[in-house]
């Protein structure tokens, strides 16, 4: 492989997004006819540095060599031009027209439209590769499989011969996921070379040639697939543990408090989120739920939070004296009212709990608005809650009449947290409550939390980071493919452990 | 017996104001932009082609001293000259300024209603006549010039070669926009802009241009419709509030023809036939039933508005993004 010049290299790419580092110092080869996985946690600048190669964003700093010669790409455009087409998360496909207009949108191609020619031609790449779509048929009555497929054909359509592919299978089912990668080879076949973001590691032993692990930003090591095993990527993509020396103070009298039995959830286009899943949430300690994005954390919360619809199993309350409630069925009212808070920091932090619009006490008010008996809202407990929300958690805003959407990401979350936190919660689940935040605020948060669990609240901390999560978390729940992988106690568990657990289901190193 | 021979032509003539109308709007509406300050758009249209030609025919004194080409084209090139006018203001507005669409159309249609006025009050009072309207009536006859054999050939001739180059031309603009927007490389990248801005600025499509064009070639379809009905259907007397609420039939007439401009051919003429049904159905003396058929149009726009609302096929729905602007920022 040493002496093939390599069809793109990567030299130096260093992008930063304001003060987060999301890739730093990459180099990186991709070679002619390969499928090459790259592989690495959330966060670790994978999809970064793919997005500069596809003329997304630009770098900082590097350089790009497309056959030995050095070039800049400033748009998707310009990648097309190099033969670079890449497959996002998101599809970009007009709903109402067919696949062919679809594919062949914004192409300047000269002379009259010729629709059935595009077609027929792209048959052709259909039948070449073992695509099986209708090109006439709409988009909006494909299923999520197809509008992917689709995004493939168009970028093949173009004439590229570098496909970058963005966790194409995050979407899929399994059998939906085999065709693919049956696709993916046969590209291979005819010289195509593949790129594909992911962190599953039974996708990368089972399609890739070569992995390159990536972890926060940086370039760690590749390795030829055949040559390598689960244990030894996960060694790579997890690292050594880092000390954070978050406090953890011992769970104060803990006794069940939400106990859950065999809970499965399905995603409206089918897909099961959540399989059987059964676990104890103790008052009194902060129960961690570690796992890759989208392995159920946020179907599981919602379940508990009564705004999912469940397909089977059991979700109990469990009061003091050991008698039990069934959630599931209430709606998400009645378990507020019973103690349950929810605090969901989703990618846009605004997406869910606050509204951008409307200031400090009106946000406090959204949990309060149904209180009092008289028409008026009550709005001035809402605003002495803004106000010692603000000074308790040193929320830093210019005025209680201040629209959250113009507060900084960390200031948002310490509101959503503290709302929920000021309604005595039993229960407190939150999710990525720290995503984004700089060290002091995540700190900040992390105390908040202990103070809770140390009041007998029983927290469910849904995180990111695995190594806070080891810190922080009393007992760790791992979720891999909406399945639980295992449960761990968070003091003395082994990183390297959760990690292999997240990747595969229970976590052994025997290979399959 | 009803009186085909005669209603026909009457029909028709009322649904061309319609049909250029309803054309423009369906254009602007693909490329996503909702533009209710159509109606405004046509006052404004009919008063500049009125201003143009009054101070030609001032100019030469004479009908006989007039030349028959710019007779013509003075009225049509100021028309247009408006209407594009209003169509850059809008899309200044609603594309670079990202305002609310339906408050600047509203406003709009306030704006061309009273510009119109305005302007037709001036002339009105520069003409010193004692009735309360502009008669222009050599430039009429020159918009209102038919097929030689019209005359000739009894019905044949009046319900299909009685009418003005500009109704014509109405049919012609009309096929020609179903034609672009089904067919073409420009229309596909259109209705991409209408459906998904997004998606169509990954593809490398200039969204600002496409929306910018297509409202500004709908506003000037539009004022064609505003100039047609002056020259041609009130036989060159401009009176102020004349023109009335065809702007928002028009805006119907979109959403009836589910954005196909070649079946808004046949829609207007049968909402052009409800507009005038009245003066054909015998109501004697009783004049509260010709008020009754008068709202006819404006019942059918009703029904056609919860029929089309009821149906659920994804290609009868307006176009995705319609109403929003687009910020490539906040994809």
């Amino acid at each position: 492989m040493a002496e093939r010049v390599p069809a793109v290299s990567l030299r130096g790419i260093t992008k930063t997004f304001g003060s987060t580092v999301a890739n730093k110092n990459v180099d990186l080869d991709i070679y002619r006819g390969e499928i090459l996985a790259l592989l690495g946690e959330n966060g670790s600048g994978k999809t970064t540095l793919l997005n500069m190669l596809s003329g997304i964003y630009y770098p900082d700093a590097g350089q790009i060599f497309i056959d030995g010669q050095e070039v800049t790409i400033r748009s998707p455009k310009e990648a097309f031009d190099y033969g670079i087409g890449m497959i996002h998360q998101h599809f970009k496909l007009v709903d109402v027209m067919t696949a062919t207009e679809n594919i062949i949108l914004g192409l300047k191609d000269k002379g009259k439209l010729d629709l059935k020619g595009a077609s027929a031609k792209i048959r052709e790449i259909c039948e070449k590769y073992g695509f099986q779509i209708d090109p006439d048929q709409k988009i909006y009555e494909m299923s999520v499989s197809q509008k992917q497929t689709v995004e493939i054909v168009k970028v093949l359509y173009r004439g590229a011969d570098i496909l970058i592919l963005d966790e194409p299978t995050a979407v899929l089912t399994p059998q939906e996921t085999d065709k693919l990668f049956a696709v993916l080879r046969n590209m291979r076949e005819a010289g195509k070379t593949v790129v594909i973001i992911t962190h599953k590691l039974h996708e990368v032993q089972d399609i890739s040639d070569r992995v390159v692990v990536f972890r926060k930003g940086e370039y760690i090591g590749q390795m030829i697939t055949k040559e390598t095993n689960p244990q030894k990527m996960t060694d790579m993509m997890v690292g050594h543990a880092v000390t954070l020396n978050i406090e953890r103070p011992d769970p104060v009298d803990p006794k069940p408090r939400i106990q859950i039995e065999g809970l499965t959830v399905r995603s409206e286009e089918g897909i099961v989120k959540l399989d059987d899943v059964s676990f104890t949430a103790n008052s009194g300690e902060i129960l961690g739920i570690a796992g890759i994005s989208g392995s159920g954390q946020k179907e599981l919360l919602e379940a508990v939070a009564g705004l999912q619809k469940v397909e089977a199993g059991h979700v109990y309350y469990v009061e003091d004296d050991g008698t039990k409630e069934e959630l599931i069925g209430k709606d998400p009212l009645e378990i507020q009212k019973m103690g349950v808070a929810l605090s969901f920091v989703p990618e846009d932090r605004l997406g869910m709990g606050l509204v951008g619009n409307m200031d400090l006490s009106d946000n406090m008010m959204l949990r309060s608005f149904r209180e009092g008996h008289s028409v008026f809202t009550d709005r001035k407990h809402p605003h002495d809650l803004a106000e010692h929300v603000r000074e308790e958690l040193e929320v830093n805003t210019p005025g209680l009449s201040t629209p959250v959407r113009r507060l900084s990401g960390g200031n948002v979350q310490k509101v959503l947290v503290g709302r929920e936190i000021a309604s005595a919660p039993k229960v407190l689940l939150t999710a990525y409550a720290v995503r984004g935040l700089d060290i002091n605020s995540s700190y900040m948060i992390y105390s908040l939390l202990n103070k809770q669990k140390q009041s007998g609240v029983a927290v469910i901390y849904v995180g990111e980071d695995l190594d806070v999560l080891l810190e922080l978390a009393d007992r760790i729940v791992v979720l891999c493919g909406g399945k639980v992988s295992g449960i761990v106690e968070g003091r003395g568990a082994d990183k390297n452990e959760v990690g292999l657990m997240m990747t595969k289901l229970g976590g052994g190193s025997d290979l399959a | 017996m009803f009186d085909f021979v005669a209603f026909i032509p009457r029909a028709v003539a009322q649904s061309i104001p319609l049909l250029y109308g309803s054309t423009g709007e369906t254009i602007t509406q693909k490329s996503g932009n909702l533009n209710l300050g159509i109606p405004g758009v046509m006052y404004v249209g009919a008063i500049c082609g009125v201003i143009g030609s009054f101070l030609y025919e001032r100019a030469c004194g004479t009908p006989e001293a007039m030349n028959p080409v710019l007779t013509i084209a003075i009225p049509l090139f100021f028309c247009l000259l408006g209407s594009l006018l209003m169509g850059l203001l809008y899309c200044f507005l609603t594309v670079t300024l990202r305002a609310n669409q339906n408050v600047t159309g509203l406003a709009m249609t306030t704006f061309g209603v009273g510009f119109g006025n305005f302007f037709g009050g001036s002339l009105i009072k520069l003409t010193g006549a004692d009735v309360p309207s502009i008669a222009l009536s050599a430039t009429s006859n020159a918009f209102r010039r038919t097929f030689p054999f019209a005359a000739t050939t009894g019905w044949v001739g009046k319900i299909f070669f009685s009418y003005g180059f500009l109704a014509y031309a109405a049919i012609i603009i009309a096929l020609i926009a179903a034609h672009i927007i089904r067919k073409t490389r420009t229309g596909l990248h259109l209705r991409a802009v209408g459906e998904s801005p997004a998606t169509a600025d990954a593809a490398g499509i200039n969204i600002t241009a496409y929306k910018y064009a297509a409202t500004c070639i709908g506003c000037m379809i539009a004022g064609l419709g505003g100039l047609y009905y002056v020259m041609d259907y009130a036989c060159g007397v401009w009176s102020n509030d004349a023109f009335g609420d065809r702007g928002w039939l028009a805006i119907a007439l979109v959403i009836f023809t589910i954005w196909r401009p070649d079946v808004g051919i046949l829609a207007s003429i049968l909402f052009g036939g409800l507009y005038i049904l009245y003066l054909f159905i015998p109501t004697g003396m009783n004049l509260a039933v010709k008020e009754l058929y008068k709202m006819l149009p404006y019942i059918v726009t009703i029904v056609v508005l919860i029929i089309t609302s009821m149906r659920n096929k994804r290609e009868n729905q307006p176009p995705a993004s319609l109403g929003l602007s687009y910020f490539r920022e906040e994809r």
